[in-house]
């Protein structure tokens, strides 16, 4: 086993130490590569959050957040795209945003509420394997429900016209709509840091983590704690979808399948159950998938890199699961699982 | 506990949730798709269906058997009255607001189609249609539920009419059915009555029966030798002669449900055996399928070293390289369990896929544009039995691959390293205290597994004649795990009838391909929340059998 873990070493160093020889890359592509990965990942790592901030409290993989993000970011266009056309996005661009992010994120929050309550709060004490087909028949239907409603094509979000171009930042050109991204990524995570951490809703939801009887014991209601953390993750995938829409401007049906999937990774990188896990996790995987083709595959003259980064990323998942399968920063609740 | 609150408020209740789905069903586009869907010639429509589907379950909810038979009526009109007046504010609201751009089904067609005509009769109906929901509930609980399979089984012929006809029409038969029974689209008004009441009759008859058998000891219960063989004999001519009756379309989704009862039969014996959740399963499937491309297609890179090689030398070989990736790629998870198990079957599935559609592997999987040239299966000296025109004949190998699989996976099921399997199921630890090689038995279940996967792709590859990565995504695998899971899991006729549902049937659908997705999600949440062992729950072996 370690042979194997020790050849995929060998071969990544190999190809990096190559192409850092060959440098086909300038500084810039190289910071590039970086900032780009670091917004990305601040994306994995707010969707990440509602994976974690579940299995932590049920012990269930969520496997239709994906979709919970992509309700926020498809609703989202409907109140973007108005407020593009009177003029609001241009004078008021900072109250613009906030009213589609509140948008997105009550439709999130509406979605994730309705599948708790529908889809596993009866579920509660089934076997495992139970509620995650529940999920996955809870995907695929919100999926195709939601392309019903707004169809099946793509939507473009529109520009926000003070987000184009770039900013100057310590003499290096960095997308505005990137650093908006990673800025706002930040401020949310430490909210929710500090949410968990202090408040007293925040104590609950881990009490329920931690023993869900002893929790009822001391006065907690476990039914609404376990939906305040629902809606908790959906509020943070809501915004995610805002700043997806942001990044990448086009929405469709089908977007939340990817990045949920990616977002799931990260939370199972940083040790899944664990709430900075889930935020070192996601950053991790977007910084990896980002520079990794072009620093691990290039040496190797392997073409078109850039197709193999989503390889990578479960390449990686697949090797931190094996090696050390309670993640970077190691699972919380590692001991109850057994 | 929950608290019992007035049924004033409970009818309100569940009236508005009513509403809530029909409004949803409305805006996701079902209601006005089928607004023109005969089910019941010139009576009935399959959107008109549907809302009456949903005022008859609010209804027979609200009416709750606790209750006096006079407020059970009650409840039941108020609460299909409440769901028609949630419509009609719906239908005012979008009449007042133009809520077109956002949802596109919001048109003025569907407003008037959901009020009915006019708003008063949505509420007239659902309150008619609440009180004979209500009034149905005073029924005995067993005629009431061979009442629902013949009105359920009508509605399935009635969706179905037109590959009914088209399959009878082979068979020159469609003329004696058709206008008193079938409908172009449809069944006609007399039909749908006969086949109803025919159908609750036998499904109330077989109740009673089965009622009967209960009290009976388990040996006598047992249908005698004759009876069996006699079915048996049946059953195999059936089976023979199905592709002639069925014609080409039909066997073609047959051989489809075929291969995915091979795909199910393998991926019971890892997750229903077992109990590994394995959701990457598709990649063995996809492997058979490239084994095969690559070995028989004059665009696969071994053929062209070595001459294209015919479908029966490179079945062996796909069944070894399946295997042996099965092991390979099982050796790593050996420690991993549960949900963990999951995601890196997940993650493996998906690098398969993705390392098939890369630029690097191209030379050897042709990227994305896969392998094409697939040459059909030929009997050595006689004549091919596979290709785009003959899925007829393919039926039968089909069939004896999937015969030979139920066999394998019957025989493993009962054997020695079946019953470990199932130890390593219920616990690993206490399995391999028992003495349970814990390596070599989970190794097996991953390599037979993967096994029945790589002879199901090779098939695919050959019957397709051209693959891509795109059809090997993760849908699959979820599909194969649904199939098992909708059927009974670890159970054998469990995974055909599985396929039968969730693969055949969506075919046969495809005028309603669009929800296909969306239905098979609901049915998925559905079947987890009312019947989680799934339609044939598998029965644990009994050793001693009592009164024998």
């Amino acid at each position: 086993m370690w042979v194997i873990g020790g050849l995929v070493l060998v071969g990544v160093v190999w190809g990096s130490v190559n192409t850092i020889l060959n440098n086909p890359y300038s500084r810039a592509n190289w910071i590039d590569f970086v900032v780009f990965g670091l917004a990305q990942g601040c994306l994995y790592a707010l969707i990440a959050l509602g994976y974690t901030l579940v299995y932590g409290i049920l012990r269930m993989i969520n496997f239709a957040h994906g979709e919970v993000f992509m309700a926020g970011a498809f609703t989202g266009y409907f109140v973007a795209q108005p407020l593009y056309d009177n003029g609001l996005m241009a004078s008021q661009p900072i109250l613009a945003l906030l009213i589609v992010s509140v948008v997105a994120m009550g439709t999130s929050i509406i979605v994730a509420y309705l599948l708790e309550r529908i889809c596993y709060r009866p579920l509660r004490n089934a076997p495992r394997l139970v509620p995650l087909i529940t999920a996955i028949g809870a995907s695929l239907f919100l999926q195709y429900t939601f392309a019903g409603f707004y169809g099946t094509g793509v939507k473009t979000y529109p520009n926000v016209p003070s987000l184009e171009g770039e900013w100057e930042i310590a003499g290096i050109g960095v997308l505005k709509t990137q650093v908006v991204v990673i800025v706002a990524a930040t401020v949310l995570m430490t909210l929710l840091y500090l949410f968990v951490q202090y408040t007293k809703i925040g104590k609950a939801m881990r009490a329920v983590s931690e023993d869900k009887e002893t929790a009822a014991l001391m006065g907690i209601n476990v039914d609404q704690t376990i939906v305040r953390t629902f809606v908790i993750g959906a509020a943070l995938a809501g915004a995610a979808g805002v700043l997806y829409a942001l990044l990448n401007k086009q929405v469709q049906f089908y977007m939340g399948f990817q990045p949920g999937l990616k977002a799931f990774t990260s939370a199972v990188l940083g040790g899944i159950g664990n709430i900075p896990g889930a935020m070192v996790g996601g950053i991790f995987l977007g910084l990896f998938e980002s520079v990794g083709p072009s620093l691990f595959l290039e040496g190797w003259q392997i073409p078109a890199p850039y197709q193999l980064k989503d390889a990578i990323a479960f390449t990686m998942l697949v090797l931190i699961l094996i090696f050390r399968p309670t993640g970077i920063l190691g699972e919380r609740l590692a001991k109850k699982k057994a | 506990m929950k608290k019992e609150s007035h049924w004033l408020t409970e009818s309100v209740r569940g009236g508005l949730i009513g509403g809530g789905v029909i409004i949803l069903l409305a805006l996701i586009g079902m209601i006005g798709r089928f607004a023109e869907r005969p089910v019941i010639d010139g009576v009935l429509v399959l959107g008109r269906l549907l809302m009456i589907a949903v005022f008859f379950a609010v209804g027979y909810g609200a009416a709750r058997n606790e209750l006096l038979p006079v407020t059970r009526l009650l409840t039941g009109i108020l609460a299909g009255a409440v769901a028609g007046i949630l419509v009609d504010l719906f239908v005012l609201f979008g009449e007042g607001v133009n809520i077109r751009p956002m949802f596109i089904n919001a048109s003025p067609e569907l407003y008037e189609f959901l009020a009915f005509g006019n708003l008063a009769m949505a509420v007239v109906a659902g309150a008619i249609t609440g009180l004979v929901a209500a009034a149905f509930r005073f029924l005995p609980a067993r005629l009431r539920s061979a009442l629902l399979t013949g009105l359920a089984i009508m509605v399935v012929i009635g969706m179905l009419s037109d590959q009914l006809l088209l399959i009878l029409n082979n068979n020159g038969l469609a003329r004696y059915v058709q206008g008193w029974l079938l409908a172009p689209r449809g069944v006609s008004v007399s039909g749908a009555v006969i086949a109803s009441v025919v159908i609750a009759a036998i499904s109330y008859v077989q109740s009673v029966r089965r009622a009967g058998q209960a009290d009976q000891p388990i040996a006598a219960r047992r249908p005698n030798r004759l009876v069996t063989a006699t079915l048996w004999v049946i059953a195999v001519a059936v089976l023979l002669f199905l592709p002639q009756v069925l014609g080409p379309y039909h066997s073609e989704v047959l051989n489809q449900v075929g291969l995915f009862v091979l795909m199910g039969l393998g991926l019971n014996i890892v997750v229903g055996f077992a109990g590994m959740l394995d959701v990457g399963y598709v990649a063995f499937f996809a492997l058979g399928a490239y084994v095969m491309g690559m070995l028989t297609s004059p665009e696969g890179f071994i053929a062209q070293a070595t001459g294209a090689w015919n479908f029966w030398e490179a079945l062996p070989v796909a069944f070894v390289v399946a295997v042996i990736a099965g092991i390979l790629l099982g050796i790593p998870v050996l420690k991993i369990r549960g949900d963990y198990l999951t995601i890196v079957t997940l993650g493996f599935g998906e690098i398969i896929r993705l390392l098939a559609l890369s630029d690097w592997l191209r030379p050897y999987t042709g990227g994305a544009q896969g392998i094409a040239a697939i040459p059909p299966i030929e009997i050595p000296g006689l004549f091919s039995i596979s290709g785009p025109d003959k899925p007829q004949r393919l039926f039968y190998l089909v069939l004896i691959a999937c015969l030979v699989a139920i066999f394998v996976a019957t025989r493993l099921k009962h054997s020695r390293i079946g019953r470990a399997w199932m130890a390593v199921r219920e616990d690993e630890d206490v399995a391999e205290a028992m003495g349970i090689n814990l390596v070599q038995t989970k190794l097996l279940a991953f390599a037979a597994g993967a096994a029945f996967s790589g002879i199901s792709g090779t098939i695919f590859a050959a019957k397709l004649s051209t693959i891509y990565p795109h059809s090997f995504g993760l849908l699959i695998s979820i599909n194969i795990l649904a199939l098992i899971i909708v059927g009974g899991m670890g159970n054998i006729p469990g995974v055909i009838l599985g396929a039968l549902v969730l693969v055949g049937l969506p075919e046969l659908l495809r005028e309603f391909s669009e929800f296909r997705l969306l239905v098979y999600g609901a049915v998925l949440i559905f079947m987890m929340l009312q019947r989680p062992e799934g339609l044939v729950p598998d029965k644990p072996q009994q050793l001693v059998e009592e009164g024998a």
